[in-house]
């Protein structure tokens, strides 16, 4: 009924939301986050680290040589999820013509590349000694080679177009698209039957494996999570500075007067 | 739907004044079918068992080598944003476009498949499967290649980007379309596969066209 008694809180907040879309307060908002992030993803890379090292026990069938699945399983995680957010930082810059959205798809891209090379990188080591070759063709392993593949496109589409905001429409349509096969990548399994182990965790049936083993496996995943959030804070702090370079509040910066 | 038409009558018309760049990716597909048989070696056997494979990338390769036509000539004389402030829907003319492509880069390779697959010494039930995965399948690259045509217009280095971009989305067509052809050779069923085809490209023509002209719009704004 008095709407001038009505202290405009919610309303406020709602609108701090917006304002962080803006580049020039989203840059200083990140320099405090990244320390932060870098922080927790050192704590919860040691506390994984010493889990699945020395807590976790030896694996029955394949000894010793299982523990890079703690650094193989948070990649693949990470290397697909990236993708999906990238693709919805992508498709909302799309709609809403933001910029900033359109930065963060950018500056995500090659953090998910390298966790999808990381990805192939260990499973190549994994898979040697258990399966004593370094590649197979599964259908997992070439849907993560597939993935690495949609990222690169991605980076090159968006390197070779000089128009920012061009880059930005196209490399985001390149995105919604590719993202129809990060699915086929997780379903593969059920599609394709072939020698690769199922996956060991699932949210329907009881994880196949020691309790330790899995709180490892969590807490490196955590572990990449910050870091990857810390790298693309850092990386979109870059992208802001060289594509606001013209505006006045860049120039204002001590960083950038220096 | 005279549009749509006009579109391919116009972009077929084209084509046949300058039937050389046509003939130019038929006859790539021709030589890089047979070029594997002299880098392999003629094992009637091994010849059979790779046939599937050899002919779906070729065609791969062979569709995207006729892609950059699909746009960039009217992108280059204007034609294209004439098209696009024309008060017909764009997605109609893209998909005009596309349709156009299919039977200049897709419906000869779909003829052309039975005689490759002699060569390759495939039986002739083989020859139909192949056939028929190709009739499905091929339109299902036109379409996709689309998207990678429309986002690379007027950028550097764009046949090459095309490649990189648009591959990897080519790869469920050629696991089904080989995978067919493998399975129906090794006795298997294929209905599977030919489902699977046949949803790919349904789920194509259902969302790229309207992909495609916003790449287009993209491109020309």
């Amino acid at each position: 009924m008095n709407p001038v008694n009505n202290p405009p809180f919610s309303n406020s907040r709602l609108i701090n939301w917006f304002k962080l879309s803006s580049p020039s307060t989203f840059y200083p908002v990140a320099g405090k986050l990244i320390p932060l992030f870098w922080v927790l993803a050192a704590l919860f890379g040691l506390a994984g680290l010493w889990v699945s090292f020395f807590v976790a026990p030896v694996d029955a069938v394949q000894g010793q040589g299982y523990r890079i699945i703690f650094i193989h399983v948070p990649a693949s995680w990470m290397s697909m999820l990236i993708y999906l957010v990238m693709a919805a930082w992508a498709g909302l810059g799309l709609v809403f013509n933001t910029r900033l959205s359109a930065m963060m798809a950018q500056a995500l891209a090659p953090v998910g590349a390298w966790m999808a090379f990381l990805s192939l990188w260990t499973g190549a080591f994994w898979g040697k000694p258990m399966w004593g070759a370094w590649w197979v063709w599964d259908a997992r392993l070439t849907s993560e080679l597939i993935l690495l593949f949609l990222y690169l496109g991605f980076i090159a589409l968006r390197a070779s177009i000089d128009d920012s905001r061009r880059a930005d429409k196209a490399a985001a349509i390149l995105a919604l698209v590719g993202v129809v096969n990060v699915p086929i990548i997780y379903f593969s399994v059920k599609w394709w039957n072939t020698l690769h182990q199922g996956a060991s965790v699932s949210l329907t049936k009881a994880p196949a494996m020691a309790q330790t083993m899995l709180l490892g496996m969590l807490l490196m995943a955590l572990c990449f999570w910050m870091y990857s959030i810390a790298v693309a804070l850092m990386r979109v702090r870059v992208i802001i500075l060289e594509r606001e370079a013209h505006t006045d509040w860049v120039r204002q910066l001590s960083e950038v007067k220096s | 739907m005279r549009a749509l038409l006009a579109i391919i009558h116009r972009d077929l018309l084209l084509v046949m004044r300058r039937k050389s760049e046509v003939l130019t990716a038929v006859f790539f597909f021709v030589v890089v079918t047979s070029l594997f048989p002299l880098g392999i070696g003629a094992d009637a056997a091994l010849l059979r068992k790779i046939a599937p494979g050899v002919i779906w990338v070729s065609a791969l390769l062979s569709t995207l080598l006729g892609l950059h036509r699909m746009f960039a000539a009217d992108y280059h004389d204007g034609a294209l944003e004439q098209l696009a402030l024309s008060p017909q829907p764009m997605v109609l003319l893209v998909a005009g476009k596309m349709i156009a492509h299919w039977i200049v880069c897709g419906l000869p390779l779909v003829l052309l498949a039975p005689i490759i697959g002699i060569q390759f010494d495939l039986d002739s039930n083989s020859l139909y499967v192949l056939m028929a995965t190709l009739l499905l399948g091929t339109p299902v690259l036109s379409l996709l290649g689309s998207i990678g045509a429309a986002l690379t217009l007027g950028v550097r280095g764009g046949g090459v980007l095309m490649s990189l971009i648009i591959l990897p989305l080519y790869i469920p067509v050629l696991i089904f379309g080989a995978g067919a052809v493998y399975a129906n050779s090794v006795g298997l069923d294929t209905s599977g596969h030919f489902s699977l085809l046949g949803a790919l490209l349904i789920l194509a023509l259902a969302f790229i066209p309207w992909v495609s002209s916003a790449a287009v719009k993209i491109a020309i704004e």
